[in-house]
């Protein structure tokens, strides 16, 4: 493991999207103040921050929805213009459909709208379907279905275009657990078939699971970008968890107990090295080890320490 | 372009496939036919009750003669007012009518009494008064010994018959003779045809507003302009809804001779029989027919290669200008529809101060009023349509459109600013200065 910061293994890359001193300002309010990084081709980038941080008003400008006051975005090494909302996929925070208009006539409006043309648009709608297990709901009117299956039709209105990058602002907000883990799945399943996904978010939790590359945003300034698994070792506290059976031995000088409990010690070391001599003094001691496991710090504290420092 | 042609197939075949479109498109024309014979009967109802009057002519200026009406019936009595209420019960009425004698010959005013329990009605009192009037004036000649024929060749009938200072050298050569019924005739068209405006401007105005709100509030908005540039998802919902009000107009053109022609062989006789009751002593049933092919005469003399072409471009010009003035507004209202309400006033106002505007137009077309209203874009797609029939100066047409044109594109332009800022705008609703910042404000 690095223990800086870097880039995805691919950053030899070209990147898909590099966004350069991006700057928004909406009357007399900063909402992205000179925001820059690069998301490596196939990541699954977290783009974290709290609400009102700036998050969709830099998608929007990514989308081409809005302009950027000044500053430079890159989609696939060249400059984003009017072709490149053919090859993003944008779920927004705030979505909806036309709620009086057949399924099938929606997505296959959204996808022609996208530039597919209406066969192959047909097709492919087809195979979501199927895949999404709606097979018979082309002729269903979008009132009539449930809110989740709502979501999974608008799903399929993101991805249907086989876009290079999907945007997809909140999206397990109102979802329950049987959606939300299909979405991932599915979500999942396009990112490791090359497609690079943006997933926008103020739960932390989330990301931790399913992104391994984060941009985090506060204020309209990006305060922290990379790897998650870099960011979290660059971020360690060095602690140490220790589950036991049986008693404690008294504790040489050097090692630092952060907290005790009945069966648990929490230690913090200088390196993984002093840990290990540790749990070897309590073997010889004849204290029964079950548990040995470092603590890394999650996204949501790496964001509090980053915030308030 | 393609996806602009998208979005106007959509906003165009979701409206026009609906059932409640197709039904009041084909219902409208018999509903307004419905409406107007409704009308028609009501203007002319008069009143059901049939009064018995029993006249106590003193002087005996009637020589007991007098018509019987549609709900008046008369007989005449030389008994006291006493004693024809003390007879009531076998000899029943409604009312007693006393005509004292005339003092003088000379006198013009004269006054008479009507003896009742329910009082007369406007309608009743004036009839009353024109026979008795007439009945005295008849007993004037007569005690006068004048000349009753050639009193009668004392009243003139006037007919105006406009004729031009000088000959135009009309291509058409026809049309360029007005007959006294010329200006009834085109003012009548020129109100049909500004209040057809008046009525698709606004109903379609209007659809492209709330079509503008929904998209807002169900928020497809933000997935549409990701797709495509706001402007033309806006352009192709007014061009779309548009294409509806111009399919509705074809239609209606096609369907309303044809209802006016089938109610005309249904009712036909009918209608004759009322025109011949209102008006039973002054026109014989030959002068109606005379009057009907004088109109379809005026009717064909009349210049449709410019008026048809004309009105269908006003349309065009107000529809565009009112409709993206109404989408701009749409995206400026919040997440409450009654927000709309204090927003479009300032657009409804143009609206219905032009359809004031063009009741003037028809009555007085080349007053100065009637003149600039028809070239102030604001105006013009009401006001004039109504004035097309009169045969405006080519030069105020021209200029009317060329203003028309130019508005059309900076409503369209300042409408699309708007646009662009408002539909993203969620909850609540812009003031004015807000909307004039989204104007200004870069993209």
């Amino acid at each position: 493991m690095h223990n800086s910061i870097s880039l995805a293994p691919h950053f030899y890359e070209m990147p898909i999207l590099s966004v350069r001193e991006v700057t928004k300002k909406y009357h007399d309010h900063l909402a992205v103040d000179s925001v820059s990084f690069d998301m490596p081709k196939g990541t699954m980038l977290g783009l974290l921050g709290p609400n009102g941080a700036g998050k969709t008003s830099l998608i929007r400008i990514i989308t081409t929805i809005t302009k950027a006051d000044s500053g430079s975005i890159y989609f696939d090494g060249e400059k984003l213009g009017r072709s490149h909302p053919a090859m993003i996929g944008y779920l927004p925070e705030e979505r909806g459909l036309y709620k009086k208009m057949k399924v099938g006539d929606q997505l296959l409006y959204l996808a022609q709208l996208k530039g597919l043309a209406r066969a192959e648009a047909q097709k492919l709608i087809r195979e979501w379907m199927d895949r999404f297990g709606m097979t018979d709901w082309w002729s269903k009117r979008i009132d009539e279905l449930s809110k989740g299956m709502q979501q999974k039709v608008q799903f399929v209105s993101t991805v249907v275009h086989k876009p290079k990058l999907i945007i997809l602002d909140e999206p397990f907000s109102g979802l329950d657990p049987i959606n939300t883990n299909l979405l991932k799945d599915e979500i999942r399943r396009l990112n490791e078939a090359g497609t690079s996904v943006i997933f926008s978010t103020h739960r932390m939790e989330q990301v931790e699971e399913i992104c391994n590359y984060i941009v985090l945003i506060n204020q309209g300034k990006n305060i922290l970008e990379g790897e998650v698994g870099a960011i979290k070792a660059s971020h360690k506290d060095h602690l140490f968890r220790i589950n036991f059976e049986g008693t404690l031995p008294s504790i040489a000088n050097g090692v630092d107990v952060h907290s005790r409990d009945q069966n648990q010690i929490i230690i913090q070391v200088n390196e993984l090295q002093e840990a290990n001599l540790f749990v070897r003094h309590l073997l010889d001691k004849g204290t029964t080890i079950t548990s040995f496991q470092e603590i890394l710090p999650t996204l949501n504290e790496i964001f509090i320490k980053t915030v308030t420092d | 372009m393609e996806k602009l042609w998208l979005i106007i197939k959509r906003e165009y075949l979701t409206r026009v496939t609906k059932p409640s479109f197709i039904l009041t498109t084909l219902l409208a024309p018999i509903a307004i036919g419905l409406f107007l014979v409704v009308v028609g009967l009501i203007m002319s109802y008069q009143g059901d009750d049939s009064k018995e009057i029993v006249i106590v002519d003193q002087g005996n200026m009637l020589e007991r003669k007098i018509r019987d009406q549609r709900n008046m019936y008369f007989r005449f009595s030389d008994q006291s007012l006493e004693d024809i209420l003390a007879k009531r019960p076998e000899a029943p009425f409604d009312a007693v009518l006393i005509i004292p004698p005339l003092r003088e010959i000379e006198r013009t005013r004269h006054t008479i009494f009507y003896h009742a329990d329910e009082q007369l009605d406007i309608d009743g009192m004036i009839a009353l008064q024109n026979i008795i009037e007439d009945k005295i004036r008849d007993y004037k000649i007569r005690t006068l010994n004048l000349d009753a024929d050639q009193l009668a060749q004392l009243n003139t009938q006037i007919t105006l018959d406009p004729e031009p200072l000088q000959e135009t050298g009309d291509i058409d050569g026809q049309g360029s003779n007005p007959s006294p019924i010329t200006s009834v005739v085109a003012a009548a068209l020129g109100g049909l045809m500004g209040f057809v405006m008046y009525m698709i401007v606004f109903i379609n105005g209007m659809m492209v507003m709330r079509s503008v709100m929904e998209e807002k509030m169900n928020r497809i908005v933000e997935v549409m302009i990701s797709s495509v540039r706001p402007f033309y998802l806006m352009m192709g919902k007014i061009l779309g809804v548009g294409g509806v009000g111009l399919t509705q107009l074809l239609v209606w053109a096609i369907l309303i001779p044809l209802v006016a022609g089938g109610a005309n062989l249904l009712f036909g006789f009918d209608s004759q029989q009322m025109v011949l009751d209102e008006a039973s002593t002054e026109f014989a049933t030959e002068d109606i027919e005379i009057l009907i092919s004088q109109v379809s005469s005026e009717l064909s003399n009349l210049n449709w290669w410019l008026i048809v072409p004309c009105f269908v471009l006003f349309f065009l010009g107000g529809y565009i200008i009112y409709s993206s003035l109404f989408a701009g507004i749409g995206s400026a209202v919040g997440d409450d529809l009654a927000d709309s309400q204090a927003l479009t006033l300032p657009i409804m106002i143009p609206v219905i101060l032009a359809l004031y505007i063009m009741f003037v137009a028809i009555r007085v077309p080349n007053s100065s009023l009637a003149v600039w209203s028809s070239i102030f874009p604001l105006f013009s797609p009401i006001v004039m349509p109504a004035r097309l029939a009169f045969g405006p100066p080519a030069w105020q047409i021209i200029l009317s459109l060329v203003l028309l044109v130019l508005a059309a594109i900076f409503c369209v332009w300042i409408s699309g600013r708007i646009y662009r800022i408002g539909i993203l705008m969620y909850g609540k609703k812009g003031s004015f200065k807000e909307i004039w910042k989204w104007v200004r404000s870069k993209d």
